[in-house]
């Protein structure tokens, strides 16, 4: 296979509600990204685009309509969709186009509008259940992550305290983050007193739904030689899904991503993850779910995730920093961008240009990892400078 | 911008020191009152899609079962598990499921949640208790998603052991709502 | 790792685009392109090959089956004939659908078990079959799987509102306070084909008579009848000038491809069917362009799987093609589009007897419309022609262009170049 580096990347802001379009807000992302490569789209031979579902948009085959945003007229173009995985995926499906030998550019853009569904977001989820067992019980997404953290806490003794940890470092380190949409000054004691969603889920536990897009650029070696000094390398990529019934596995436990993981270690030829990654960009979209993911990719033992963060390893200047960026919990979680969002902070933070978000320690290799459908999607990036 | 560690780690990274990406990320934010008071133009669309899916032969069977009263599963020989719910092939052996098999109607909680909302994210009057429960008579951790009743939010926890409480039976219709909760089995 | 990428790579480091031998010789990248591709031949053959493909349904309704038992039984059947235990044996699975047209949100949540592909590298495209089978090759070259599996199927049957799905695919802001559904945006496109090309009612009349009457020849065609041209100009419009017999109806189906490099795949069967090239293509959606009279998606598509096959002259290197035919003028359109016809004499060209005949498996004019499985059908179609072709020792159908579409209001498509030799 072909060595692939990521050479540019840009992001829009962030908010819960945005004036542009999903076609505007992939052109501002592919734009920017396109920038700071120094590059045109001419130069671009394929596209990748991932959005999360349908129905947030409110359009049949987002994938098409998105496409003259995304810079994806006229050329080889895939929307690819692993559910909230998905933004992780994107850099992954791009990666594949260039080790391939198929493409030598490609550009890869992750776009999410949630606010056009009404009454709420959160509705589209409730068409992600199965439609003969689960649907007619009126579930929403925020149950099967609260039975999730409830299984982890109960397996492992864990404290929601100590969970609230995560949304405390998060919040706080979107603070420096220019796109953010939820940076905040918060204490733990702030997280426990917010309102129940769905016990043990308390507001500040959840990151919130965002409108918003990111895109990167990514070259075969020979060019991304010509066009910077410094690429930065995707050196491996995982991706892996678990079986649809959920209720049949043990929560307390993602094998989904260790497995998904260890795909991409062992392209990297990585043994001993805990030593050989700096940093790490770990799906967030609930505070104990970057623990969960932590222990998945073998960052942490199984159940002391907890301990790690409460001991300061997990802040920017601790021994291995994890969302440096600010996370889903502090930036925003519009599905497909965040993933690629979290590609991108890997790329800032390996080139020391993460500005007030630079964590401590030097970096050279680090991971982003992303998650989605019903417990069940883990997606991975390792990228080296 | 405020202090800068760009470069920190290389120290030939003079002409990025001050850099901070992303760098004037674009994209316009709405407030509230600019979307709720119509500062700006919208289209509204309604839209109302209708399905009819096949139930099959795994899930018709076991609605079909609800019906009657009784939650079925499926065997598979191949690594010696009773399937709940029931599949005609095994995701882990592949290859077709051998049996029906009479499971119970109780079981043990797995995990719980309280949920103060509804499906739309509108908040809940009463709160409702779901949970994941492990059928009794299924191989060990196979259960469904429902709901729990005629308990206490205090009294629930992992591990408490419950029973199916049916419809009666005019008012089963072959659909997972015809067990209304699951009840507490025990004295709690 | 070595592959064909990296043969191009070291030789190009070491003679440039250009080969100049002396001061007089000056080589043409043509050639070095050839070269490569024979040294990299010679070297090692990256190959990528169909080894096993399976289907199931292939009717107006499948009431017995739910989409789950209908894929696994695709899925055993495309594993049996590679004896491919996909639990074990598979590096990557791809799967191609839009929620909408399943019902489910996310759908891919249901993508892996009847697969064998719990625990595995799945991943879901929301494009066309062929598109599926593009990023499968691709998963092959870049060493991320030496077997893969491709899936894609349409329970059209179960969504009652399929206008409404349409509709929902089109612009929102301004096309659809205007249009209600994405089938008028057809019509429009065949009158300006129609008009550009000064293609007539009874050439269009003469592929809805062809294809239907060929799938009588084909056991998975539903719609297949002995339609005359006659007959086929009195059918009524749907939306003027698109008349009901000229659009491919409704069906439940799925397809299973068992997808392996060139080392694995001669082990696994007797039969491979090589992809030669491949190429996919999105030109702009909105519906305004797509009423464009040329097949852009298709040309840029075409232009990319040939370049990769080696293809120069497609209208004589074909034995025969798999176009799509969503709408009857689409077929006229694709092969303009593809080289393999000239609109001039469009009508002889789409004949069982013309140099390169298309569809002669009865298209989707008589096979159906199976949504994003359409391009698997195609795949299905030829690969099965070659193989029948090559059992029976008749010589002549060697090599096959199949060509996908994803319908309105898309102008996104792929094309495969398939060969036996």
């Amino acid at each position: 296979m072909r060595k692939v580096a990521v050479i540019g990347a840009g992001m829009t802001k962030f908010r819960h509600r945005m004036l542009e379009t999903g076609r505007e807000l992939s052109f501002e992302a592919s734009r920017a990204a396109l920038d700071s490569a120094r590059m045109d789209i001419k130069n671009v031979d394929s596209v990748v685009l991932g959005s999360a579902p349908d129905a947030f948009d409110g359009l049949h085959m987002k994938g098409e309509y998105l496409l003259d945003g995304a810079g994806g007229s006229g050329k080889p173009y895939t929307r690819v969709y692993v559910g909230g995985g998905t933004g992780v995926f994107i850099p992954a499906a791009a990666w594949w186009h260039v080790a391939s030998g198929v493409s030598d550019v490609v550009l890869a853009v992750g776009e999410e509008k949630m606010s056009p569904l009404q009454p709420h977001p959160q509705y589209a989820f409730w068409s992600i259940f199965d439609q003969f067992l689960e649907r007619p019980l009126g579930v929403t997404l925020l149950w099967i992550f609260s039975l999730e953290m409830r299984r982890y806490m109960s397996v492992y003794g864990i404290k929601e305290e100590d969970i609230a940890l995560v949304a405390v470092k998060n919040k706080g380190n979107a603070m420096d983050h220019p796109s953010a949409q939820l940076p905040m000054r918060i204490t733990v004691d702030d997280v426990m007193k917010s309102e129940p969603i769905c016990t043990p889920v308390k507001r500040l536990d959840v990151s919130p739904t965002s409108d918003g897009a990111a895109a990167l650029v990514l070259a075969s070696e020979d060019v991304a030689r010509k066009y910077t000094d410094d690429p930065v390398w995707i050196t491996g990529v995982g991706w892996n899904v678990d079986t649809t019934f959920w209720t049949n596995r043990d929560l307390c436990y993602p094998e989904y991503v260790e497995k998904a993981a260890m795909m991409a270690y062992k392209m990297a030829g990585i043994s001993n993850p805990r030593k050989e990654i700096d940093f790490a960009e770990v799906y967030d979209p609930f505070d104990y779910k970057e623990l969960h993911h932590m222990e998945g990719l073998q960052l942490a033992k199984r159940g002391e995730a907890p301990k790690m963060t409460r001991e300061g390893i997990t802040q920017r200047d601790g021994d291995l920093p994890i969302n440096p960026s600010g996370g889903l919990l502090g930036v925003g979680n519009p599905i497909a961008a965040a993933g690629v969002m979290k590609v991108a902070e890997l790329f800032w933070q390996l080139r020391g240009e993460a500005g007030r978000r630079q964590v401590k320690k030097p970096v050279h290799r680090g991971l982003a990892q992303a998650w989605g459908d019903l417990m069940q999607v883990g997606t991975v990036v390792i990228m080296e400078r | 911008m405020g202090r800068s560690h760009a470069g920190r780690n290389r120290g030939d990274y003079g002409e990025v020191m001050g850099m901070e990406n992303p760098s004037e990320p674009q994209g316009t934010a709405l407030t509230p009152d600019e979307w709720r008071g119509k500062e700006i133009f919208f289209r509204n669309f309604h839209t109302k899609f209708t399905y009819s899916w096949d139930t099959g032969v795994a899930i018709g069977h076991f609605l079909e079962a609800l019906k009657a009263g009784k939650i079925v599963g499926r065997s598979c020989s191949g690594c010696n598990r009773v399937l709940v719910p029931p599949r005609m092939f095994c995701e882990l052996c592949f290859r077709p499921t051998d049996d029906w098999i009479d499971v119970l109607d109780t079981g043990v909680v797995n995990t719980f949640s309280i949920s103060y909302v509804n499906n739309d994210a509108s908040r809940r009057e009463q709160p409702l208790f779901v949970a994941v429960i492990n059928i009794d008579g299924a191989s060990p951790g196979m259960g469904f998603l429902h709901l729990l009743g005629e308990v206490d939010a205090e009294q629930i926890h992992v591990g408490m052991k419950v029973r199916a409480k049916w419809k009666p039976a005019h008012e089963r219709t072959g659909a997972i709502t015809d067990i209304s909760y699951f009840k507490p089995s025990e004295e709690l | 790792m070595i592959n064909k990428a990296g043969i191009e790579q070291y030789l190009y480091a070491s003679f440039g685009p250009e080969l100049k031998f002396g001061r007089w010789l000056i080589v043409s990248k043509a050639f070095t392109d050839k070269l490569v591709g024979d040294i990299g031949a010679l070297l090692l053959d990256d190959q990528v090959a169909i080894v096993g493909i399976g289907y199931s349904g292939f009717s107006p309704a499948t009431p017995s089956q739910s989409y789950k038992e209908l894929i696994f039984d695709a899925a055993s059947r495309a594993y049996a004939e590679c004896s491919v235990n996909p639990r074990k044996d598979v590096g990557s699975f791809v799967c191609c659908e839009e929620d909408l047209w399943e019902g489910t949100s996310i759908t891919d949540e249901y993508a892996p078990d009847q697969l064998g592909a719990a625990q595995r590298t799945l991943c879901t495209l929301s494009q066309d079959g062929l598109n599926g089978v593009a990023t499968a090759y691709m998963h092959i070259k870049s060493g991320v799987a030496s077997i893969a599996v491709v899936e894609s199927h349409s329970k059209l049957s179960n969504v009652l509102s399929q206008s409404q799905v349409r509709e929902f695919a089109l612009e929102p802001y301004y096309e659809r306070p205007i249009l209600s559904d994405g089938i008028p945006v057809a019509a429009m496109q065949m009158r300006r084909f129609m008009h550009d090309y000064k293609v007539a009612e009874e050439d269009i009349a003469q592929v809805v008579s062809k294809n239907k009457k060929n799938g009588l020849f084909n056991q998975r065609s539903s719609y297949a009848a002995d339609v005359s041209v006659e007959q086929a100009m009195r059918s009524p419009f749907v939306w003027n000038p698109l008349r009901r017999i000229q659009v491919a109806p409704p069906a439940d189906g799925c397809v299973v491809a068992v997808l392996a490099s060139a080392e694995k795949a001669r082990s696994m069967t007797e039969q491979p069917v090589w992809i030669k090239g491949i190429g996919w293509n999105s030109a702009s959606t909105s519906a305004e362009s797509a009423v464009s009279s040329e097949a852009l998606y298709a040309k840029e598509a075409a232009k990319m799987a040939y370049k990769i096959a080696g293809v120069d002259s497609p209208g004589s290197y074909f034995d025969f093609a798999e176009v799509d035919d969503t709408y009857a003028f689409k077929e006229l359109q694709h092969a303009e589009a593809l080289g393999i016809a000239d609109m001039g004499v469009s009508k002889g060209n789409t004949q069982a007897d013309a140099p390169v005949p298309i569809n002669m498996s009865g298209g989707s004019l008589s096979l159906g419309d199976l949504v994003e499985a359409m391009g698997l059908v195609r795949l299905l179609e030829a690969v099965q022609r070659l193989r029948n072709a090559e059992r029976k020792r008749s010589k002549g159908l060697k090599r096959a262009l199949v060509q996908s579409w994803r319908g309105i209001p898309s102008s996104s498509g792929a094309v495969a170049v398939l060969g036996v030799e």
